[in-house]
C-alpha cells in the first residue's frame, strides 16, 4: 500500500459522514450516471475463459461430430433408398423365356402390346439385342454374339401411376396369353430396400441415442468440474444475497453458450466432411468401384436434410448441455444449502 | 435480555456449534447485535471467531440453541428465504473474496446486480462509492492487480453498497499497515454513526484500543462480553 493512496483515503475519510449522507438520498432517487465517469461493462458472472470451459467445448465438439455424421449417413441411406423405391415402383419387367416351338421375339412383342394397353402404363418396349448384350457384358464380355443363345427377352414397362396399375391382373393375362411370360414387379427388392432402410435408420437412431447419452454424461462431469472451479463464485454470490434461481440462470446461460459453441464446431466439421465427400464422389466416376457407389448413393451428396439435421444436433446438444448443467447446479446448491 | 430478538437485529441464545462428531467449537453463546451498535469480536487464534461470523451471516447452522435474524428464528427459515436476509448483512472477508475475473466496479456492484436491478440505476452510486473509498482510478482494474489495501477497500465497498443493517468484517485490518488500519477503522466508525451495526473480528489489541466499543471475547469456544 503506497503512502499516497493512504493519504488519499485519509482525505476522503475525513468528510465521510457528509459524503455518505449525501450518497444515501442520491441512491434513493436513482441518480443518473455521473458526468465524465467511465461506462461500466457487464462481465459474465461465471468466468468464461477457464480450462474446464474450454475442455467442455472440445468434448462437446468431439461428441457432436459423430452424431452429425450419423445424421448425415442416415439421411444419405434413407434418401437413396427412397430414390431406389421410387425408380423401381415406376417400372415393371416382363420376362419371356424361350420355349420350344415358340418365337420368343414374337411372344415378347405380344407381351409388350398387352402391357401397353393396360391401365396406368405409359409405355412398354422389348429390349433390343444390343441392350441385352450390354446387360450381359459383365459376364460374357464385350462384343459377344448373343443371337444364338437361348436367352429370355425382356420387356420394360414404364408406369405413369403405380397405384393405377393392377399388377396381378396384368400378370395373369400375360401368363395366359403369352407363352413363357412372367411379370416381375420388383416387390421383393422393394421389401428388402424398405427393410434395409428401416434397419439403417434404426441403427442410426441407436447410435445417436448413445452419442447423446455419452454427451450428457461428459457434460455432467465437465459441469461438475467447472462448478468445482467456480465454488468461490457460487459462495460469493450466495453471500451477497443472490437467489438460487439467479445463480442457476447464470450457469445455465454460460453452459448453453459453451454447448452451442462445441456443437457448432462438431456440426461445422461434419458439414465440411459432407462437402468433401460430395466433391470427391462427383469426381471419381471413372473407376468401377466409384461407379457402383454412385449407383447406390447417387452423387454421394448429403441433402439439405443432412445439413439441417447436423445443425439440429448442434442445438440439441447445446440444450442437453444447458439442461444438464441446470440440474447439476441445482443439486450442488441444494448440497451447499 | 430479549431472547426473542424483537428489538435486536441478531440474537443468539445458548447457541452451540460442532463440526461433525467433533467437540463443540462454540458453546452457550448468548448475545445480541443491537441496532446502530458497534462491537469488536476478538480472541486468540482458533477461538472460533470465523465460525461465529459464519453463524452471523447464515453460512452455518448451529448445532443447538436459537438464533433470531431480524426477528425470525433461523431454524424456521426456508432456503429460499436466505437471500433476502443476507442482503441485510454486509460481509468483509479476511481474504476479501473478490471475483478475479470481474473488475473492481463489477465486484462492488455485485450485491445490486444479483437483485436484478438495471445497471443504469446504480452505476453512479457504485462509482461514487469507489471514489469515496479511494478507488476512483481503479474502477476497471481486476483484483489480481490491486494492492492488499485496495482489495480491502473494494471488499468494504461491496459490503456496504447495498446499505446493510449489519456489517461483519473478518480481520479487516489484517493486510494493511497501521496507519491505513486506523483509517479503515474510522471508516467503520463513520458507517456505524450513519446507522449500520458493525461487528469487527480482530485480534489486534492496538486497533481495539483506538475506539471505545463493546468487546465480545471468545475463549475456548465461550463468549465473554465487556462493555
Amino acid at each position: 500500500m503506497g503512502e499516497s493512496v493512504a493519504d488519499a483515503l485519509r482525505d476522503r475519510v475525513a468528510p465521510l459522514a457528509e459524503r455518505l449522507a449525501d450518497f444515501v438520498p442520491r441512491r434513493a432517487r436513482g441518480a443518473a450516471a455521473a458526468d465524465g465517469m467511465p461506462a461500466a461493462s457487464g462481465s459474465a458472472i461465471v468466468p468464461e475463459q477457464t480450462v474446464a470451459g474450454q475442455a467442455l467445448i472440445i468434448v462437446v465438439g468431439i461428441m457432436s461430430f459423430p452424431a452429425c455424421i450419423t445424421i448425415g449417413a442416415v439421411t444419405l441411406v434413407a434418401d437413396a433408398a427412397r430414390d431406389w423405391q421410387a425408380d423401381i415402383a415406376r417400372e415393371l419387367t416382363i420376362q419371356v423365356r424361350p420355349i420350344e416351338n415358340a418365337d420368343v421375339r414374337a411372344e415378347a412383342q405380344k407381351a409388350a402390346t398387352i402391357a401397353s394397353g393396360a391401365p396406368g402404363v405409359r409405355s412398354a418396349r422389348v429390349l433390343s439385342d444390343q441392350e441385352n448384350a450390354k446387360l450381359l457384358e459383365p459376364w460374357l464380355g464385350a462384343g459377344a454374339d448373343i443371337g444364338e443363345l437361348p436367352l429370355p427377352r425382356l420387356v420394360v414397362v414404364e408406369i405413369d401411376d403405380p397405384k393405377g396399375v393392377d399388377v396381378d391382373a396384368l400378370a395373369e393375362r400375360l401368363k395366359s396369353e403369352v407363352r413363357g411370360a412372367s411379370l416381375d414387379d420388383h416387390r421383393a427388392w422393394t421389401n428388402r430396400l424398405n427393410t434395409m432402410a428401416g434397419v439403417t435408420v434404426a441403427i442410426g437412431a441407436v447410435v445417436l441415442g448413445m452419442v447423446f447419452l455419452a454427451t450428457a454424461l461428459c457434460v455432467v462431469f465437465a459441469t461438475r468440474g467447472a462448478m468445482a472451479g467456480n465454488r468461490d463464485t457460487v459462495s460469493v454470490l450466495h453471500l451477497v444475497g443472490a437467489e438460487d434461481r439467479f445463480i442457476v440462470g447464470e450457469f445455465q446461460r454460460h453452459f448453453l453458450l459453451l454447448g452451442l459453441r462445441g456443437g457448432l464446431i462438431g456440426a461445422g466439421a461434419a458439414a465440411v466432411l459432407f462437402l468433401l465427400m460430395s466433391l470427391i464422389g462427383s469426381q471419381t466416376f471413372n473407376t468401377a468401384e466409384a461407379e457402383q457407389v454412385s449407383m447406390l448413393f447417387g452423387s454421394f451428396a448429403i441433402g439439405p436434410t443432412g445439413y439441417f439435421g447436423a445443425l439440429g444436433v448442434a442445438f440439441l446438444i447445446a440444450i442437453v448441455t444447458a439442461v444438464t448443467s441446470r440440474i447439476t447446479v441445482f443439486r450442488y446448491l441444494e448440497r451447499v444449502e | 435480555m430479549d431472547t426473542g430478538g424483537a428489538s435486536a437485529l441478531i440474537s443468539f441464545e445458548n447457541v452451540g456449534l460442532r463440526y461433525g462428531t467433533g467437540p463443540e467449537v462454540l458453546s452457550d453463546l448468548t448475545f445480541e447485535i443491537e441496532p446502530r451498535s458497534f462491537q469488536f469480536l476478538t480472541g486468540p487464534s482458533g477461538a472460533g471467531k470465523t465460525s461465529l461470523l459464519k453463524l452471523l451471516f447464515l453460512s452455518l447452522t448451529p448445532t443447538r440453541g436459537l438464533i433470531h435474524f431480524f426477528g425470525q428464528d433461523s431454524a424456521t427459515m426456508q432456503p429460499a428465504d436466505l437471500p433476502k436476509f443476507r442482503r441485510r448483512v454486509g460481509v468483509v472477508f479476511q481474504d476479501f473474496r473478490l471475483l478475479d475475473h470481474m473488475t473492481t466496479y463489477e465486484n462492488v456492484a455485485l450485491p445490486l446486480r444479483v437483485t436484478g436491478r438495471d445497471e443504469a440505476s446504480y452505476r453512479s452510486d457504485v462509482i461514487e462509492l469507489l471514489q469515496w473509498v479511494g478507488l476512483g482510478d481503479r474502477i476497471h482494474a481486476l483484483p489480481p492487480v490491486l494492492s492488499g489495501g485496495e482489495k480491502q477497500r473494494a471488499a468494504i465497498a461491496r459490503a456496504v453498497i447495498g446499505h446493510p443493517e449489519v456489517l461483519l468484517a473478518d480481520e479487516p485490518t489484517g493486510n494493511v499497515d497501521p496507519p491505513l488500519a486506523r483509517r479503515l477503522l474510522r471508516l467503520f466508525v463513520e458507517l456505524n454513526r450513519l446507522g449500520t451495526s458493525v461487528v469487527i473480528a480482530t485480534h489486534d489489541i492496538g486497533l481495539m484500543n483506538q475506539f471505545d466499543a463493546r468487546r465480545l471475547v471468545l475463549d475456548e469456544g465461550r463468549l465473554h462480553i465487556y462493555g
